[in-house]
């Protein structure tokens, strides 16, 4: 029972691996770009949800009220003052700007925070299990978590596919210069894009701050599992971020169950073999 | 006569260092079809880039409908009223056939031009409307290209190489719609390789040679050597 | 009209004798530096051949990885292998874990090749995350919490402590500047034609016949290599090894890549003046600790927005100066020709 209960931890923890996942893929998708800091922006929001709780003594959950559109501004901003400076044909200064800002982050959250870490409280959340099969249960947390995921995901889809929004992200995307002609200015289509990732990058981090304890250093980890959740899954495929982060779960908790140290090694490693074996990823998306 | 809709002074364009266009100055009227031709390299598409702002570093003046165009960026250039049909037609390959013609409206002008009217022009479209844009053939591509600027109801048309890569057969139909489309209002640019069909349609033509405004008039008031000789440089 | 094709400027020529003189001092230090002395300018040539590498890599052949700890850390580990299990004197250990490192690059670049532009930075992360975590389950070599260098070891390589620390250091300059100018006629042959031109446009260079997968799987693996060696040496003057230290992504590679844009990208001399630049900063500021850090990444987040090609890459372009001349100059014997309205071939 021990390896169905591992596992069955591992697919609901792949959830939030896809959190982590889709605010890259959804950036990668309309601008060609990658965010080093996105786990440093996700470990921010932990500490942004983990300030208005201090001040306020709302629920974790009910935090993310007041901490998604937070996020989603700052996306904006950033993305509208700094990284729109970035893009163009050479890839180097959009990696090695947001690479500075992983830095900066990481270092300006010690100054603040101190390198103690920290846990937010869901209360009674936290502790209700349901059974799911005999001797296997699960708690209502991780069973929520992977829920809101599956709804983010939808959501992002629906967006994508559905919406004016969507249609400018996937035209400026396909033919940024033609996209102008639509009257789309490329600038404020990516910064959207941006907040809708930082949107994304709030909710995964209140729940990452929910499961278990960070600190102002564990936003680099972060910001690879959602990676490999990304290449796992085929790039392009939101669904398949999530069966991505999924896999990514399960091979941690089966990795952990052998070893305690080998949790991290074989989620890595069940990337790596995927890179060697698929390089395009499980489920890449179909070009028609 | 009228105001000009479009007036051109001057106007040089820059790829980098090299220039495009040297001082190209000209007017268009209100309905008023002209063609611009000339040969490879001779600087059409170039200007006509420039006119719709995707080319950044240029000189002269642009005046657009009473409106200096200087600085003016691309997409508030089109919501001003100018579409362009590219050369090769760029349709975006991951939106459906009827997702492009909406995202062409997403300037929001209103006019004559709706998806309805679209597709009574082109009637094959609607049957493929849900198709993606990729999976149609070149001249119904073409087809969507033409709707997408129309959707923006725009007051300038311009039309950049629409027989490229098409059979004869669906050139001659996409030009009988033209007049369908070009008058009532609406002026166009008309960039064609084949000189005969675009002078054809045209009320005027300019002929342009590295960059350079080499011969300028009605059709008819110009011999074919005459033509040919501005065409090929000396 | 008459001209002529050089490489050399006059101000490279005046470069290359100081420089034959600095190193000549450099070399002798043992004999009129202190301990920390030494140490300050072995750390010194440390960074600067890491930052070459890492600029060889990424500014020439756009191979931006951020994960080149793995190598570093991987260098160590050999060395430490070699010295604690195979006896070996730890100053020969250093071209062994060089070309062990190159070796299990060659695997590794199998696997982050298939990763465009800037995943493959992220990729090439992972890979040295795997690296940390393997060499922490390995426990003859002291797991997660690492080992330490035994004293006969050391002993073994020299009786003194002066003739160990003077060996140590003329290995660290040997390999400072002998990165340096290993580069520098890299990027004069054949291969650094190659690479020049994927640095300018790797399209164009594949259209004109430069293999640019083999060129770029070369120079990784390459790179790979010299960096394990200087990881090798790294650990040699820590005398102590744990995963955490090897493979740390902020000391192996933020401070190589802060490094090399501040002081220029692309260029040879970008990160002489870069590492310069760091140690300068680090002298002043260090004990403010991680607002030093903040003020690093944000001076390089500036310079890649106000001047991408780094402090070189702006004197560069006023001055027109370069000392370690690359490409080809053409010099028109006439002054007249220089104007730059004269069209070549004119007259």
């Amino acid at each position: 029972m021990d390896w169905v209960n591992a596992i069955v931890q591992g697919i609901l923890i792949g959830g939030l691996y896809a959190l982590f996942a889709a605010g890259l893929s959804l950036i990668f998708g309309v601008m060609r770009l990658v965010n080093i800091a996105h786990g440093d922006f996700i470990i921010a929001a932990a500490y942004l949800a983990y300030v208005v709780i201090s001040a306020t003594g709302l629920h974790p959950l009910l935090s993310l009220v007041f901490v998604v559109p937070v996020a989603a501004a700052a996306g904006y901003v950033l993305q509208a003052t700094i990284l729109n400076r970035t893009l163009g044909d050479d890839l180097l200064p959009p990696l090695l700007v947001t690479f500075g800002l992983s830095v900066i982050l990481q270092n300006g959250l010690l100054e603040i925070f101190t390198a103690d870490s920290r846990k937010l409280d869901a209360g009674l959340l936290d502790i209700q299990t349901v059974s799911v099969l005999p001797g296997v249960s699960v708690g209502y947390m991780p069973v929520l978590m992977f829920m809101t995921a599956v709804l983010v995901i939808a959501g992002l889809q629906y967006i994508f596919y559905r919406t004016a929004l969507g249609r400018a992200f996937r035209a400026t995307s396909d033919d940024g210069e033609i996209a102008q002609l639509m009257g789309l200015d490329n600038r404020k289509v990516f910064a959207a894009a941006m907040a809708l990732s930082f949107a994304v990058i709030a909710i995964a981090g209140v729940f990452l701050a929910v499961r278990a304890n960070f600190d102002p250093f564990m936003g680099p980890a972060r910001l690879i599992f959602g990676f490999e959740a990304v290449i796992i899954g085929g790039l392009g495929n939101l669904w398949g971020t999530l069966a991505g982060g999924v896999i990514l779960g399960v091979a941690q908790a089966i990795g952990a169950q052998i070893d305690p140290g080998w949790q991290l090694l074989a989620g890595h490693i069940a990337f790596l073999v995927v890179l060697a074996v698929k390089p395009r990823g499980l489920f890449p998306r179909i070009e028609g | 006569m009228s105001d000009p809709i479009l007036s051109l002074g001057n106007v040089e364009a820059f790829y980098g260092d090299a220039r495009a266009l040297h001082g190209v100055s000209f007017d268009l009227h209100p309905g008023e079809m002209l063609a611009l031709i000339g040969s490879n390299g001779a600087g059409k598409t170039t200007l006509l880039k420039t006119i719709c702002g995707l080319i950044s570093r240029y000189g002269g003046d642009i005046v657009f409908d009473q409106q200096n165009l200087s600085g003016t960026s691309a997409s508030a250039i089109a919501s001003a009223g100018i579409a362009l049909v590219p050369e090769g037609r760029r349709l975006f390959p991951s939106l459906s056939v009827e997702e492009n013609l909406v995202i062409g409206g997403h300037v929001g002008r209103t006019g004559p031009w709706n998806l309805v009217s679209i597709y009574e022009l082109f009637p094959i479209l609607k049957e493929r409307r849900h198709q993606p844009s990729t999976s149609l053939s070149g001249g119904q591509q073409q087809m969507v290209a033409i709707g997408r600027a129309l959707m923006a109801n725009p007051k300038l048309l311009l039309l950049d190489e629409l027989s490229l890569g098409l059979a004869p057969v669906i050139i001659k139909d996409i030009y009988a719609l033209l007049p369908r489309i070009v008058g009532q209002g609406l002026s166009a640019i008309l960039v064609e390789q084949d000189v005969t069909r675009a002078l054809g349609f045209a009320d005027r033509f300019i002929c342009l040679q590295e960059g350079r405004v080499a011969l300028e008039g009605a059709p008819g008031s110009f011999t074919r050597e005459e033509i040919s000789q501005a065409y090929f440089g000396a | 009209m008459h001209h002529s094709i050089t490489r050399s400027t006059s101000e490279s020529r005046i470069a290359a004798v100081m420089a034959i003189i600095l190193v000549a001092a450099l070399a002798a230090a043992p004999w009129w530096g202190s301990t920390a002395e030494l140490r300050l300018i072995g750390e010194f040539m440390i960074y600067l051949s890491l930052a070459s590498l890492w600029n060889l890599l990424a500014g020439y052949a756009g191979l931006i990885s951020v994960g080149q700890q793995a190598y570093v850390g991987f260098g160590g580990y050999m060395l430490f292998t070699c010295a604690i299990y195979l006896g070996l004197n730890p100053l020969l250990a250093i071209p062994v874990a060089g070309v062990l490192g190159a070796l299990v690059s060659i695997p590794v670049a199998f696997l982050v090749f298939r990763l465009n532009g800037a995943y493959f930075a992220i990729g090439t992360w992972v890979v040295a995350e795997v690296f940390r975590l393997g060499f922490a389950q390995i426990s003859s070599l002291g797991g997660g919490s690492g080992t330490s260098l035994p004293i006969k070891v050391m002993k073994a390589m020299a009786g003194s402590k002066w003739m160990r620390e003077a060996m140590i250091f003329e290995t660290a300059l040997l390999l400072g500047i002998g990165t340096v100018l290993a580069i520098y006629l890299l990027l004069r042959s054949r291969i650094g034609i190659g690479l020049t031109a994927i640095r300018d446009s790797q399209i164009a260079s594949a259209s004109l016949g430069v293999r640019v997968e083999r060129i770029k799987l070369v120079t990784y693996v390459a790179v790979a290599g010299m960096t394990a060696m200087v990881g090798a040496l790294i650990f040699i003057t820590k005398l102590r090894i744990t995963p955490d230290a090897a493979f740390s992504v902020n000391e192996w590679t933020a401070f190589v890549i802060f490094i090399v844009v501040i002081g220029g990208i692309g260029t040879i001399e970008g990160p002489i003046i870069g590492t310069i630049v760091f140690f300068v900063l680090r002298e002043y500021m260090a004990d403010l600790g991680s607002v030093y850090l903040m003020i690093l990444g944000a001076m390089a987040i500036a310079i890649m927005l106000v001047a991408p090609k780094g402090i070189w890459g702006y004197v560069r372009e006023r001055f027109n100066l370069s000392f370690f001349p690359v490409g080809y100059r053409v010099k028109l014997d006439t002054e007249k020709a220089l104007k730059p309205t004269d069209t070549p071939g004119g007259t």
